[in-house]
């Protein structure tokens, strides 16, 4: 039986074939998932923002991109996967209401799916599929007994990548 | 110095007396496009992690129309009216004098009439603000969405999700007397405007 293991906001969760984890709604959100083909190991995390430095205060590193990513990366190793086979997926980063004077906060889609690629390039993980940006929410599962990234949306049907 | 994440029950009990003269004010505005009663319930002001806010309309995935603007003026923050699609549905056949269970999909007209209803409210909702604090909140024009819960409310959530990791809201929910609408409506202050509210009604 696959057991579906929800991924909250801010938030992550690692595991083996044949889990799955699925996360909710991600506006602007970014979840980003790392899977093993080999050892069947992976994770998905749902980032808020994009970089831990820029915020007051916080005690939650699964909010950022640049604290969540290198926690779940060790998770993920400890289960069995190896760094050199790591592959990751990453969809969301919408920008979900368009105003025409959108300030910064409102962009914060485009920063995340930005930083998120510069903190995988730099941790040396290869990211194979993507599906970021426009203005709709996305609910994402990864299944780790294949590694198909699963991306529904409301209008616009689901796809895998 | 106002802490804005520990308000001493009188702050409290002061933006829950406000949120209810305002939702009071929205709920008559409301009533009175759709000829119908609405009630509303006490204003929730509450402090809750952040990553808890899309339950409070449903879950993360439940497919809602939210109508957002921003405030401005010396305390800006955000507001969100979410409305569960079919109560949308509802409201927007209601004010298009359309049978109900006509509306299936959103078209331009139909958006434009809800980001009024949003505007309308938003308006009567800062106005008792203004009378209690004197600080005048000025409304952005609307924009609307239809998407999930939680794709909506990262609008207002990332923001507040950089100074810390629990979120204010005042909320409350409205119900048309015949159980056709329900919505929900917050106001979400950004960090900092808080305090200046709390000093504007005289609770320091």
């Amino acid at each position: 039986m696959a057991s579906l293991i929800r991924v909250g906001m801010a938030d992550y969760k690692v595991g083996r074939a044949p889990s799955v984890l699925i996360s909710y709604g991600l506006g602007s959100c970014i979840g980003i998932s790392l899977y093993d083909p080999q050892t069947k190991v992976g994770g998905l995390l749902h980032i808020m923002l994009p970089d831990s430095t820029q915020a007051r205060a916080s005690d939650n590193p699964a909010k950022f991109a640049d604290t969540g990513l290198p926690l779940m990366l060790n998770d993920v190793l400890s289960l069995g996967a190896s760094k050199a086979r790591l592959v990751a997926k990453i969809a969301g980063g919408a920008q979900m209401f368009a105003f025409s004077n959108a300030t910064d906060i409102m962009r914060v889609g485009n920063r995340n799916a930005e930083t998120v690629k510069k903190i995988l390039q730099r941790m040396g993980i290869r990211l194979i599929a993507e599906d970021t940006g426009g203005n709709y929410g996305r609910t994402v599962q990864i299944d780790l007994s294949n590694g198909v990234y699963k991306v529904k949306t409301i209008d616009r049907g689901e796809k895998d990548i | 110095m106002i802490d804005e994440l520990n308000l001493s029950p009188i702050q409290l009990d002061a933006l829950r007396e406000i949120g209810n003269v305002g939702a009071g004010n929205s709920a008559t505005a409301l009533s009175q496009i759709i000829n119908k009663r609405i009630d509303m319930n006490v204003p929730k002001v509450a402090l809750v992690p952040i990553e808890t806010v899309p339950d409070l309309v449903g879950g993360p995935d439940t497919i809602v129309v939210g109508v957002f603007l921003r405030v401005y003026g010396r305390a800006p923050g955000n507001i969100l009216f979410l409305l569960p699609q079919k109560s949308a549905f509802y409201l927007v056949d209601t004010l298009m004098g359309r049978e109900h269970g006509t509306t299936k999909k959103l078209d331009f007209m139909d958006e434009s009439a809800l980001m009024e209803i949003g505007n309308i409210l938003s308006g009567a909702y800062l106005n008792a603000f203004f009378n209690f604090t004197h600080i005048s909140m000025l409304p952005s024009i609307p924009a609307l969405a239809m998407d999930m819960a939680g794709a909506i409310l990262n609008v207002i959530l990332v923001q507040l999700g950089q100074m810390g990791d629990q979120a204010l809201v005042i909320e409350t929910e409205f119900l048309a007397e015949d159980d056709g609408i329900n919505g929900h409506f917050f106001l979400v202050p950004d960090p900092g405007s808080l305090g200046i509210l709390i000093k504007g009604v005289g609770v320091e």
